[in-house]
């Protein structure tokens, strides 16, 4: 399976602007970081978490605490995806009651991801709420879930791929728009 | 006047004269007129009261004889009967069978005896000969009153797989078969050593976690009956040997002039305990399927003549019996429909034997074991005939074989060597050109 | 990534496949200590545990890892004399595949019917004991409280004390151990060391103390006098005084090697209660191990065989 690229969505600058965006739209919501978290989820989820917290603490002069949250064993197409996926780790150092949580993702597609992150979180504790921001949310959702934080809406056809690309993983930031081809 | 049967322009393997070449064989009345090498006689040609049959490219044998196989009636008809017996051993390629005393009843008398007799008489495919038990029940307690199962038509003696631990009882009826001019055919397997084993004790039965048979039941227990046949004169016959120190008892044994016998199976000539790897219970034989190291040896006893004949040990059971777990399935191979080819492709395509060699560990050497006439292609000798293409790979199916067991190790692989024909007496018992062929 | 839709021995896994489930049964050790311990991997899935032969620790060890993965349990035992004479495995075979069972976890006493039940049914099939042949989670538990307790098994020496001949235990972690690149020693007293057992990548010591002067652990099987039909050693006794881990063979062993024992211990034939009770056992720590690996052979065997997709596609 290979990725054909059809447009650049996001280069780095409108990433980092995304990002502090979200950052500001955050605080202003929750009226400063008292008993915020951010949850990135497993892989590139995580490093946006990373992300969102720098930017945090640029303006608050203030860390946010930030958990990580490995999904695969709360998604509900285990037995028609692939091989049993990779398990990542998950690590939520502190303590979820009481605490809005912002999950943090790079797409919001079908909501399937964001309902299985929220189940998990839901077996860690009772949070006070629980926010969601995405850097891509490009529609076409199966179940009735939205995105509190959005860097950039993408019109999408389904068979289209949104690939986010971030230093950790693919060292390069940038968000294109492509479909994958079978073979090659 | 009666008719003649005429084979002409075939290859003839008659191993008891050495000839192996194009040639003829021409028979009346069931016996065979003339057979020679050459092109036939002027004589033969276009005669008006012959049939003539058509083999381009065949070989002509004497007809194949097993020295062990067992027909299950009667007691066991689900797993083969002597009508479903002799339609294989026809099948592939024989004129005579000993069949083993193992039924139940088992061939303990002379009724027992008579009664596969008659049977076999209605079946009329194959000569079947019937080997008496040695003890009643074959328990190995109680001699079989010998000479009554002599007259009855008993040709030798055995216990079948169970080998007669109590010496000096084995001694006596070894005694008493020697004074009688008869055969016994003794098992070598010590029970205390075999125990629950079900294969060879070496690497794979550790892999596997199966418990084992170790080389030494066969050779310990081999050891004492060939020194039996020494104090009793008698012609020990030991069937299917597996280990290669059994090959070493019974080279030095006929070098000392014992009257000591062996013969060997196709199943291990061609496969080996690692064969058992996948738990498939067609694997499952006694004696189990040995070492490599030890099939050395057995190939190396055959060409220099140490083992005298090669017996399949016919031995069928039904699926649902195969079916069950490695260690709680019956032991047994069946052969009958695929030992030429399976020897054939084994010892001669792949192996150090010439086709007339093959034909006199499957015909000749087998009659004079058993003291029989046959396995021979001479004029005046009875028209016990194979006609062979040595050439066809063929791979044996479930769906033709005619013997009621399915468990067979050559099933799906493809074999070198096929029987066309089989004549018994001048008569045509099996004709593979007149078979019903498989719908796939 | 892991392929396998069956687990039944070591034998035929790579050391990449014994390595994923390791780390998969890592990732699960961390899910039982979570508030709630349970997740929903195998909700809707149903699991039958085949029992024919009696067992309390696998049983249960089995049962905790498939509740902690939101299965459907269904139990089977059966003594082992009605397997004998009763319905056969082909027939039990039928059954499960009528009952449309997605995963089955059998202990039988026949080598080989794991792979027997396999090749017959459409189910996914995980050994849990062989006849003598193999118990490959067993193998697995104690890979990994080797693993945690030492690091990279390369190198390390590791060995197993016990009736060899008749373990499918010592089996299995021979296989595991060799592929993980791991010196396996085995020790017994002579009837219970099987033919050609070198053949399978170890090495044969009949001297305990010379078998664990340099073992980084050291497993001592249970002397399973059930199985034995006929006499293969003079007795308990006899065994204690030569092949017993007490306190003065543990002397012998390097200060940092661990004792591991599958259970259930005859204290005092095969291992002293001192030393089974002591600072260097880690059998508990194996019963716990247990769980993790037995819910990441169902993770992952429950996969099947399917094609990876992107990781951003949802």
């Amino acid at each position: 399976m290979v990725f054909r690229e059809k447009a650049q969505i996001l280069d780095a600058d409108d990433m980092r602007r995304a990002v502090i965006r979200i950052a500001h739209e955050i605080l202003e919501r929750n009226h400063g970081i008292d008993r915020v978290a951010l949850v990135g989820i497993q892989r590139r989820g995580v490093t946006l978490a990373r992300e969102v917290q720098d930017a945090i603490e640029e303006i608050e002069s203030r860390k946010v605490p930030l958990g990580i949250l490995d999904i695969t064993f709360y998604r509900d197409d285990l037995s028609t995806l692939g091989p049993a996926p990779r398990v990542g780790q998950t690590d939520l150092p502190f303590d979820l009651n009481d605490t809005v949580v912002v999950l943090v993702d790079d797409v919001l597609f079908t909501g399937r991801t964001a309902r299985a992150a929220l189940n998990e979180l839901m077996d860690f504790g009772r949070a006070r709420a629980i926010q969601l921001a995405v850097l891509v949310d490009r529609g076409h959702r199966e179940l009735p879930i939205r995105a509190d934080y959005v860097g950039k809406n993408v019109p999408t056809s389904k068979k289209e791929v949104i690939k986010v690309m971030v230093e950790d993983f693919d060292g390069i930031r940038r968000v294109a728009l492509g479909e994958i081809e079978e073979g090659a | 006047m009666s008719s003649l049967l005429i084979f002409a322009g075939l290859r003839i393997l008659d191993p008891h004269r050495g000839l192996d070449g194009e040639g003829y064989l021409v028979c009346e009345e069931g016996r065979i007129l003339a057979c020679e090498l050459g092109p036939l006689p002027q004589e033969y040609c276009d005669h008006e009261r012959a049939r003539y049959v058509e083999a381009k490219g065949a070989a002509l044998a004497p007809a194949f004889r097993d020295l062990r196989v067992h027909f299950r009636e009667p007691g066991y008809e689900d797993r083969e009967t002597i009508e479903s017996g002799c339609a294989a051993a026809a099948a592939g390629g024989y004129s005579d069978v000993w069949v083993m005393p193992n039924s139940r009843p088992c061939a303990d008398s002379a009724a027992a005896i008579r009664f596969v007799l008659d049977r076999a008489r209605e079946s009329g495919l194959c000569r079947v000969h019937p080997v008496g038990a040695i003890t009643k029940g074959l328990e190995g307690r109680e001699m079989v009153e010998f000479g009554d199962l002599v007259d009855a038509g008993a040709v030798g003696f055995s216990d079948d797989l169970r080998w007669v631990q109590d010496g000096g009882l084995m001694r006596h009826c070894m005694e008493y078969a020697a004074m009688l001019g008869t055969v016994v055919i003794s098992h070598p397997e010590d029970p205390t050593l075999s125990r629950e084993g079900v294969m060879h004790e070496g690497a794979w039965s550790t892999r596997l976690g199966l418990a084992a048979i170790p080389a030494a039941a066969e050779v310990s227990a081999c050891a004492r009956d060939i020194e039996l046949a020494r104090l009793t004169g008698v012609h020990l016959h030991v069937p299917h040997v597996s280990c290669r120190e059994t090959v070493e008892l019974i080279r030095s044994a006929k070098a000392q002039g014992l009257g000591v016998t062996a013969d060997i199976t196709p199943h291990h000539l061609d496969f080996v305990d690692a064969d058992c790897r996948d738990y498939d219970t067609c694997f499952k034989a006694k004696p189990p399927l040995r070492s490599t190291f030890d099939q050395e040896a057995l190939v190396e006893g055959l060409v220099d003549g140490t083992l005298d004949a090669i017996a399949c040990d016919h031995a069928p059971h039904t699926p649902t019996d195969k079916e069950r777990t490695f260690p709680h399935a019956p032991f047994g191979v069946i052969g009958l429909e695929t030992s030429f080819a399976a020897a054939h492709d084994r010892l001669v395509c792949r192996g150090p034997l010439s086709p007339l060699q093959l034909v006199e560990l499957m015909s000749t050497r087998p009659a004079a074991i058993m003291e029989q006439e046959g396995g021979r292609l001479e004029a005046g000798a009875t028209a016990d005939l194979v006609l062979l293409d040595l050439e066809e790979s063929w791979v044996p199916q479930s769906s033709t074989l005619r013997s009621r067991g399915r468990n067979c190790p050559w099933l799906g692989r493809s074999l070198q060597g096929r029987v066309i024909a089989t004549y018994v007496g001048g008569r045509c018992t099996f004709d593979l050109r007149r078979e019903p062929q498989p719908l796939f | 990534m892991f392929q396998q839709k069956h687990l039944l021995d070591l034998e035929s896994l790579s050391a990449e496949e014994i390595t994923e489930i390791l780390d998969t049964a890592d990732s699960f050790r961390q899910v039982l200590e979570r508030p709630i311990p349970k997740v929903p991997v195998l909700r809707a899935k149903t699991i039958a545990n085949l029992f024919f032969e009696p067992s309390t620790r696998t049983r249960i060890s089995f049962e905790l890892a498939e509740k902690r993965l939101s299965a459907d349990v269904v139990n089977f035992s059966a003594s082992g004399s009605s397997v004998q004479k009763g319905e056969t495995l082909r027939d039990t075979a039928d059954n499960i595949l009528a009952m449309k069972v997605d995963m089955i976890v059998m202990r039988h006493p026949d080598s080989g019917a794991a792979r027997y039940l396999a090749q017959r049914v459409s189910a996914s099939v995980i050994n849990a004991g062989d006849g003598m042949h193999a118990h490959p989670t067993q193998a697995l538990l104690d890979l990994l409280t080797l693993r945690q307790r030492l690091g990279d098994l390369q190198g390390r020496k590791v060995t197993i004390v016990g009736d060899i001949a008749h373990s499918r235990v010592a089996r299995s972690n021979i296989w595991g151990l060799t592929k993980l690149g791991a010196e396996v020693t085995v020790c017994g007293p002579a009837p219970m060391i099987p033919a050609d057992i070198e053949t399978l990548g170890c090495q044969v010591e009949f001297d305990f103390g010379s078998a664990i002067g340099d073992a980084d652990a050291v497993n001592v099987l249970r002397i399973q006098l059930e199985r034995q039909k006929h006499q293969i050693f003079p007795g308990n006794r006899e065994y204690a005084r030569a092949f017993r881990l007490d306190r003065e063979m543990l002397r012998r062993t390097p200060e940092h090697c661990i004792i591991m024992h599958p259970g259930p211990m005859n204290r005092d034939v095969e291992i002293s209660t001192e030393v089974a009770d002591g600072p260097r056992q880690v059998i508990l720590d194996q019963v716990t191990n247990g769980v993790a690996v037995r819910m990441a052979v169902l993770y992952l065997v429950s996969g099947g065989v399917r094609e990876t997709l992107g990781e951003n596609l949802e």
